[in-house]
């Protein structure tokens, strides 16, 4: 008969560093106290990864609270969130390595109090993470406050009477919560509350993990879990708790299970090129405007003009065409909305400037061109206009009291003149045609590019040329209308 | 590359890809909204990550994890969203990971309105949240700058693993100019200190906890020579200041006005320039200071009842006079107004050199 040779049955897996050197002093041992469900739960944790060959797939993401050093024990990437920001972590952790095995490991204060809206999302968009719930009832690290978990009549420090769910609430079931939201994969409650259950909370977790792993989305383990020294028992009456109270108040068992439902994943596309960027982003394709500038040089150029009407009008699109073509002519634009509680009311304004030479200020307070689409906007702005300014006013003429010396006013009635077009609408288009006309620094073609660029539909950019035609033709064959 | 018309709002979002940002995380609210809106449209086609969080809380840890992974991520918002992102901005700094956040600067305090303020000043030069630390400041005052202040954000973030911030206000992300992109796309980079699901990333630690008192103290000064070495970064433009016995003080939008007023009052015979912080962290404080041996009066122009002006008078240390201007409340400060302030201040104290 062979001698029987001595093999090892039981080691510590090797998703555990062999020493803890981050934790400092004492680093053979944990910082958990005797009996607590943590030390449980990372060993049911590290076993997991190493029977799943994921340790250098796997990124913890420990929280706030007993397991914030998770990462003294796991020889994982790992990273440390703020209190309840587990989840947001973990999402934009998984979306960025979508190869790795991202495990959120949260308490009950974490997940359900202050997380509780990080959570909810998180369950909500299916991200394909693992979130570990180790509920305990209470607060342990800050000494033993009430939780959302804390069972009806339970003393904490903060509810030294016990709760009271008529003035604290009932302690929350998060599991059956969250199973009620369509989307999440998988979730799980399991107990700590004896060997037997132990195990089972073990095949819990690999088979959350591996509803990650398969691409199938959000997957979480709820464990019930003591805590003997907050809870001022020792461990053996402290897990009878977990047995006795927690698993009749919080069931264990699956609350939802979608993996077989959900569709494969789908292979990621490869990111573009970044040679396809320009036409990504919609750069200016510097072949498109080869027209040389417009010689503006002799002139000192500056257009300061104010554009206003109600909402609906055009009046943004009038001075963005302005701005567009006078800077492919070469010139110096800024182009400025107003915005806010001028825009509750519906009237809507822009301040233009056009300029040979770089421009300061993009506010037009004192401007020397005027387009009134409406009254209102006329009355509001014909006092900023400066001597020797041009006004375009969309009326017959001005009203009676609203006049002024010194100004050149062109008053026709723009829209409709724009409605026996075919379209109200482009009354704007009129007026800006009768600007170009008058105001003759920008080359037709220059407007007709920007039109083609900025108006989407090829019939209302036909339109519009017939408009703006029809507005340069129309101002100086009509009678000057000097106020 | 030809010249394009475009809103600060986007120009921030194609400079940010173009920078190789990847991950954009985000939760709207006005003026804000837009660079959201065109994140949504453009991170995707170009392989990024967009997410619109549950809310601004959420949106900023999403990017500590997309920083923790070893992307240059960013997200952008207003003052109300800023307050609640200040607990993340310690942890990014605490932790040292580089971002980007762009602040639409609203007016307040509280809901206020969605018109432009320089009021977040405070906030974001001196940090909402908790602990010693810093995060550096730009201050766009163009659509350009939007575009190219965006990319140097990202740069220095990297450079000093640390939370920078583009300071802006409405005007600014809603105002639309011509807008070049001068530098040719940047590929994305994964640092080697950042978690990867790798076997070679599996020693990585992302944390900011340091329990020992003399581990943390340590971590302190490391941080605080960081920010000493980031003083050299600092950025500044100075208009028309060579002779000048008042100049003026503003950022953003506000210099782009005082920059007319500066003209006027030359037109006036008042000898005015201007200087504008293009940093706000790191503050021109140095030059501030060799300015105020000729300068007779310093005058701070904002668009808050005056925040940066303390900086100023910190810096000028009692050498000249200093003196603010403010408007709130979502008005601008005029040319003509700041203009009438500085002839005001010449006619009582005879500012101006003989």
């Amino acid at each position: 008969m062979p001698e029987k040779e001595l093999c090892i049955t039981h080691e510590k897996p090797l998703a555990f560093f062999p020493h803890f050197e981050r934790k400092g002093e004492g680093e053979d041992q944990t910082h958990y106290c005797p009996g607590c469900g943590h030390g449980i739960v990372h060993k049911l944790l590290a076993e997991t990864i190493d029977e799943l060959g994921i340790q250098d797939r796997t990124i913890l993401i420990s929280p706030v609270g007993c397991s914030v050093f998770a990462y003294y024990y796991f020889d994982t990437g790992n990273v440390q969130a703020a209190h309840g920001r587990a989840p947001a972590v973990a999402t934009a952790v998984k979306r960025a390595h979508p190869n790795s095995i991202v495990i959120s490991y949260q308490g009950d204060g974490d997940l359900a109090a202050i997380g509780a809206a990080e959570i909810l999302h998180c369950a909500n968009r299916n991200e394909n993470v693992t979130v570990l719930f180790v509920n305990n009832t209470i607060y342990g690290m800050t000494g033993g406050q009430m939780a959302p978990t804390s069972l009806p009549g339970q003393k904490t420090t903060t509810s030294p009477g016990g709760r009271d769910p008529g003035r604290d609430g009932y302690p929350m079931r998060v599991s059956e919560l969250l199973a009620t939201l369509e989307s999440p994969a998988f979730i799980e409650r399991a107990s700590l509350g004896n060997v037997k259950t132990i195990l089972q909370a073990k095949k819990a977790i690999r088979r959350a993990i591996e509803c990650q792993m398969e691409g199938k989305g959000f997957s979480m383990v709820e464990l019930l879990s003591p805590c003997p020294t907050i809870w001022k028992l020792d461990p053996v009456a402290a897990q009878k708790r977990v047995h006795d109270e927690m698993e009749r108040y919080f069931e264990p068992g699956i609350k939802c299970d979608r993996r077989a439902s959900r569709p494969e994943p789908r292979e990621a596309a490869p990111p573009p090129p970044l040679a396809d960027f320009s036409r990504l982003l919609n750069l200016p394709d510097d072949n498109g405007r080869t027209a040389p500038a417009h010689a503006h040089d002799a002139e000192r150029l500056d257009w300061r003009i104010r554009i206003a009407g109600f909402g609906g009008q055009g009046v943004l699109l009038l001075g963005q065409l302005l701005a567009e073509a006078a800077m492919d002519d070469g010139l110096e634009v800024s182009w400025l909305p107003s915005y806010g509680p001028e825009m509750r009311s519906g009237t809507s304004n822009c301040h233009v400037r056009i300029s040979s030479h770089p421009i300061d200020s993009p506010l037009v307070t004192r401007a020397n061109a005027l387009l009134a689409l409406n009254e209102p906007s006329l009355r509001k702005f014909l006092d900023t206009v400066e001597p020797g300014g041009l006004v375009l006013y969309n009326g017959d003429h001005l009203p009676d009291d609203c006049r002024r010396d010194n100004v050149s006013v062109y008053a026709l009635p723009f829209a409709e003149i724009a409605n026996q077009l075919g379209s109200a609408k482009v009354g704007n288009m009129v007026m800006l045609g009768a600007f170009l006309a008058l105001s003759h620094f920008l080359p037709d073609e220059r407007m007709e590019a920007a039109l083609a660029r900025l108006v989407s539909s090829e019939r209302w950019v036909e339109i519009d040329k017939k408009a703006l035609a029809v507005g340069r033709e129309r101002v100086p064959a009509e009678e000057f209308r000097h106020a | 590359m030809a010249r394009q018309l475009l809103k600060g709002n986007e120009a921030v979002v194609k400079g940010a890809l173009l920078a190789g940002c990847r991950a954009f995380y985000g939760y709207p609210i006005t003026p804000a909204t837009e660079i959201l809106e065109a994140a949504a449209w453009y991170f995707p086609r170009c392989g990024g990550e967009f997410l619109q969080a549950e809310s601004e809380v959420a949106a900023i840890h999403m990017v500590y994890g997309a920083a923790a992974s070893g992307q240059r991520a960013m997200t952008a918002s207003s003052g109300p969203g800023i307050s609640l992102m200040s607990e993340a901005l310690s942890y990014l700094a605490g932790a040292e990971l580089p971002c980007v956040i762009v602040d639409l600067m609203r007016a307040g305090p509280g809901l206020g309105n969605i018109s432009p303020e320089q009021s977040d000043y405070w906030q974001v030069t001196r940090n909402g949240g908790h602990g010693s630390y810093r995060s550096l400041v730009l201050a766009p005052a163009s659509v350009q700058e939007m575009a190219d202040l965006t990319r140097l954000a990202f740069d220095l973030a990297d450079r000093y693993r640390n939370p920078v911030f583009v300071l802006a206000d409405g005007t600014i992300g809603q105002m639309m100019e011509p807008v070049e992109f001068r530098e040719p796309a940047r590929e994305p980079v994964m640092p080697e200190w950042a978690v990867g699901g790798t076997a070679a990333t599996r020693k990585n630690l992302v944390s900011s906890i340091f329990l020992k008192p003399d581990d943390l103290e340590l971590h302190i000064a490391k941080l605080e020579a960081k920010y000493a070495l980031a003083e050299r970064e600092v950025r500044f433009e100075r208009y028309r200041t060579d002779d000048a016995d008042v100049v003026l003080v503003g950022y953003g939008i506000v210099a782009r006005i005082l920059k007319h007023a500066v003209d006027e009052l030359r037109a006036e015979g008042i000898a005015t320039g201007l200087l504008r912080p293009i940093t706000l962290v790191p503050f021109p404080s140095a030059e501030l200071r060799r300015m105020a041996a000729t300068v007779r009066e310093f005058v701070v122009v904002e668009m808050s009842t005056g925040q940066m002006v303390d900086d100023v008078r910190l810096a000028v240390d009692g050498a000249a006079k200093v003196s603010f201007y403010g408007r709130g409340g979502g008005n601008l400060p005029g040319a003509e107004e700041v203009k009438a302030m500085v002839e005001g201040r010449v006619r009582k104290e005879g500012l101006v050199h003989a």
